[in-house]
């Protein structure tokens, strides 16, 4: 008897150690994976800003910035943009997510979705844009008042279009989350209006403000798309590294703005991981929904503002779009596709799209896949803890690094001669890297929450049952999670597309995607075609983004039938 | 605790043997030197109020929150230091954690598919198994279709489908109302009698323990209080802690005499036999569904006449606030069936002489 059990026993043992052995094995395989992403390329840019012409030299890169006013300028300003542009962005935000939530105005669906417009966009389309209503050009040249819209003007009011949706998503999700009791309970109290929203409202959204500042100011600080195309004269941060890089060669001084660069981002970043951590505490399970009431002056109100804000954006949007149709600005207002016959003002023709969809295509899934994993990985194993807590770090580490930054990183580390992985150089390989690295954190946190939501004892039963834990993620973690699956797809093919900052450094001429192409254009005169380009991006974009809509409501419906009692 | 504890049923070889368990989170110690034998087909209890260690000591028999140090051997093999998956058992949860995307079926199926078995025998097994918890026509829904004590059946049918040794059950009826719990209680005590699979259950409800286990392991603050059959935790509870929390129990203040007596302010009391050194201080313990009214012969031990201070109706029966007449600083608690209630016709302010049995008052020690 006990000699038959035996081998069934070993049997069982064996393969338990095996699936220790291929969990520990994936995280390992995931730490290095993130290490070369991220963590060895801001290293080498760390290093490199201590180096002067490849002797180590200390702090002297940095005490050459400072003293160094063309440079040390340059801190004041994006400082400057970035404060005034968040002193408009979120207070705007905050008014149109109140509107979308606490009132009872109507078309909230549609004014929802046509605020998030300009997260489909390349930066450096609303830049072009504003060049037509405001530039030397413009129809309402006029209203500038002689000012011009080359510097902090029209970077601020183009930084404001870039920024609001990412401000907005916040708020809203802050704001949906009022409690009814505690209105309730405010009211029975005897508190003036104003008293409730500002305990009540102001005090449950504070942690969401905070967020949308810290996240506002981050992005405006870290652009490059806006500045480059309408900053003029006006020196920030992120040109200057570019300047210093591309145009000097100059790479320990970029090195050095790309670690300036990094500060504010890193601040910013640890204030809003407090900030998300405090809200989540906020929310207790047992809260009652807040159903808003009718009162028809607010809610017209509400509406105005929401009418206003996004006809701007449509304004916006619309301006490029038929910029990129007329002949000759403003001279013959016609409309021709000649803008799109791009090999005129660009050598590489429509090939940068192409290599755009490519790009974004392969960071959504190989992007989807390795993310998905990796957080699958680091919250629902159970061992290896070290490793766990390096991968989780490291998964984060990129949010707190501007996609110039990380970029300059990945010359410093990809390009170096004693490195193997120098034959990526100039493909599409490291561009689908780079992206997936840059973009990595959002996804990361989307997988977390949603595997959060998953029973914590599937892992458990499937080993009780002898079914190793790889089983149980196909064939019921992904399924449950497809939805959430999609969502981390689309965002990565949308910010793949729509970036400029990350990849300016590491494309070769035949790797070059649409939004640098649309950045070179516009540099070379060809404006029209530049906005042509962005408009290109945009379609794409909202295109994958409809078919996500779609495949969420009659796909997932139809593979999804547990969903429904 | 020990010695107790390897006790078990005395001449069989424990099936599952627990020695000295310790698990410690940081600086806080959740299992406190933990031993224990489960015989082969046993049903046990775990029972204990919230906190006290149960599921982290059921964890840590499945191997899913590893103990930090002490051992744990099943079916004669040290399986202290193995993972999960090496190990025997079937688990129940709380959640149940069914597989919303897979049908009931596939649910049952889930340990089976993965052992190559012939599809025809997976089949067969699982039609059994539905059967055996009574869902045979439900194999084709999904959980979320299902009420919760349907869940909680289908959890079971997963479980036992790969013919564990020991069947893990983490409060596996707590997440339902009263009365399917009540239904429930005895269809899983059938089955595993049924399937003779050893099983451990852990509640924190006395009922539960009492109704279905064989034997009750008493927990308190991450140690072991006592273990012993339903019966005896009940009439016997070897703590002050377990007569607290199984039952109801006043407690009076006292001190031992010799070894059957004790005297509590002018009283003194005939007891069950104990062993605490003379003159110490002591508590004694009184059940109140055994304080006797009825049928008291003079010479019956532990007469006591009180007053009925206050009378409480709980329903079926009645609880009365009972004051001695010679010592009114001393209350005992008494119940009374409402039969009893209706034959002495009682009322609040009314004489009463009652009896304490002897066999009946337990004395525990009072730390110093
Ligand atoms: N991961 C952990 N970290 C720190 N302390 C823990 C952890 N898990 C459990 N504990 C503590 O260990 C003690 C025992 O927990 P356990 O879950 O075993 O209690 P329980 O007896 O099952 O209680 P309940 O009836 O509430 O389920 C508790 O005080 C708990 O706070
Ligand atoms: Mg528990």
């Amino acid at each position: 008897m006990t000699a038959a059990v035996r081998p069934v026993e070993s049997l069982v043992t064996r393969s338990a150690s095996l699936e220790t052995a291929v969990a520990g094995t994936a995280i390992l395989v995931l730490v290095c994976g993130l290490l070369v992403l991220v963590g060895f390329p801001l290293w080498s840019l760390l290093s490199k800003s201590l180096y002067v012409r490849g002797e180590f030299a200390g702090l002297q890169n940095f005490i050459a910035y400072v003293t160094t006013p063309a440079l040390s300028r340059s801190v004041i300003n994006s400082l400057f943009v970035a404060l005034v542009t968040t002193l408009i962005v979120v207070p705007i935000a905050f008014a149109y997510a109140y509107a979308l939530t606490r009132t009872s105005m109507r078309a909230k669906g549609l004014l929802y979705a046509t605020a998030l417009v300009p997260l489909f966009a390349p930066s450096l389309l609303p830049a072009i844009s504003l060049i037509y209503f405001f530039g030397n050009q413009g129809f309402l040249k006029s209203w500038m008042f002689g000012g011009s819209i080359y510097g902090p003007a029209g970077i601020i009011m183009a930084e404001v279009f870039y920024c609001f949706p990412h401000a907005l998503t916040i708020l809203v999700a802050a704001l949906r989350l009022a409690d009814a009791r505690l209105y309730e309970a405010a009211e029975a109290l005897g508190a003036s209006r104003p008293r409730i929203f500002y305990t009540v409202t102001l005090g449950g959204a504070k942690y969401g403000l905070v967020s949308a500042v810290m996240v506002v100011f981050t992005l405006v600080i870290t652009d490059f798309g806006i500045p480059k195309v309408i900053g003029g004269q006006f020196s920030v941060l992120a040109t200057d590294v570019y300047k210093q890089v591309m145009g000097q060669q100059n790479f320990e001084m970029g090195a050095v703005v790309g670690v300036i660069l990094l500060i504010p981002a890193v601040i910013a970043f640890l204030v809003d991981r407090l900030a998300q951590r405090r809200q989540v505490a906020l929310v207790s399970a047992r809260a009652v929904a807040y159903a808003p009431n009718r009162s028809p002056l607010r809610d017209a109100a509400a509406l105005a503002l929401c009418i206003v804000v996004s006809g701007i954006f449509l304004a916006v949007l619309g301006m490029a779009v038929w910029a990129s149709f007329v002949t000759y600005w403003p001279y013959n207002l016609g409309l021709t596709l000649q803008h799109y016959a791009f090999e005129i003002a660009d050598s590489s023709g429509w090939q940068p799209f192409f290599n755009s969809l490519e790009v974004a295509a392969l960071t959504a899934i190989c992007g989807t896949a390795v993310i998905f994993v990796g957080a699958y990985l680091v919250e629902k194993i159970r061992a290896f803890p070290v490793l766990r807590f390096v991968a989780q770090f490291l998964a984060m580490l990129p949010m707190a690094v501007p996609g110039l930054v990380l970029g300059l990183g990945y010359i410093f580390f990809f390009n170096a001669a004693w490195n193997p992985l120098n034959v990526l150089y100039g493909t599409i390989a490291i561009l689908v890297l780079n992206c997936t690295a840059h973009f990595y954190t959002v996804p990361h946190i989307t997988a977390t929450t949603a595997l959060k939501q998953i029973d914590p004892e599937f892992e458990a039963v499937s080993a009780s049952l002898k079914v190793p834990f790889w089983r149980t993620f196909t064939r019921v973690t992904v399924p449950i999670s497809l939805p959430a699956i999609l969502d981390i797809a689309v965002y990565l093919f949308v910010s793949a597309m729509t970036t400029v900052s990350a990849i300016i450094f590491l494309y070769s001429t035949d790797t070059k995607l649409a939004s640098i192409a649309a950045v070179n254009m516009d540099e070379a005169g060809f404006t029209a075609s530049a906005a042509g380009m962005c408009v290109l991006v945009v379609l794409a974009s909202m295109t994958v983004k409809l078919l996500q809509v779609l495949a969420d409501r009659l796909l997932l419906d139809r593979l999804q039938a547990w969903r429904r009692r | 605790m020990t010695d107790e504890a390897s006790k078990g049923v005395t001449g069989v070889a424990p099936y599952l043997r627990v020695r000295n368990l310790v698990k410690t989170y940081g600086t806080f110690t959740a299992l406190d030197s933990v031993s224990l034998d489960v015989v082969a087909g046993e049903f046990v209890c775990f029972l204990g109020p919230s906190g006290c260690g149960k599921t982290t000591l059921l964890r840590a028999i499945a191997g899913l929150d590893p103990q930090t140090s002490g051992t744990i051997e099943q079916a004669g093999r040290d399986i202290s230091n193995l993972p999960p998956p090496a190990r025997d058992f079937g688990i129940v949860f709380q959640s149940y954690a069914l597989f919303p995307n897979l049908t009931v079926a596939a649910n049952v199926a889930y340990g089976l598919v993965s052992r190559g078995r012939p599809k025809a025998e997976t089949a067969e097994r699982v039609t059994m198994l539905l059967q055996l918890v009574g869902l045979s026509d439900q194999g084709a829904k999904y959980p979320g279709q299902l009420s919760g004590g349907q869940q909680q059946r289908v959890a079971l049918a997963r479980a036992l489908a790969t013919s564990p040794g020991l069947l893990l059950l983490d409060e596996p009826l707590s997440a339902l109302d009263a009365r399917v719990r009540i239904h429930l209680r005895r269809e899983i005590k059938d089955l595993q009698r049924r399937v003779g699979v050893t099983t451990i259950m852990v509640t924190h409800d006395q009922e539960e323990a009492l109704t279905m286990a064989d034997r009750i392991v008493v927990m308190n603050r991450g140690a072991i209080e006592q273990i012993g059959s339903p019966a005896e935790v009940y009439r016997k509870p070897a703590t002050e802690f377990v007569a607290d929390f199984i039952g109801a129990m006043t407690f009076i203040p006292a001190s031992a005499l010799d070894d059957t007596h004790v005297k509590a302010g002018p009283l003194v009391f005939e007891t069950a036999p104990f062993s605490i050194r003379q003159g110490s201080t002591v508590k004694l313990g009184i059940r109140p569904e055994e304080v006797r009214v009825r049928n008291l012969g003079a010479d019956v031990p532990n007469r006591l006449d009180t007053r009925i201070e206050a009378l409480e109706f709980l329903g079926a029966f009645a609880r009365a606030r009972l004051v001695p007449v010679v010592a009114p600083e001393l209350q005992v608690t008494a119940d009374f069936s409402m039969n009893a209630l209706r034959d002495l016709s009682l009322v609040e302010g009314q004489s009463l002489t009652v009896s304490l049995p002897p066999e009946t008052l337990r004395v525990f020690p009072v730390p110093q």
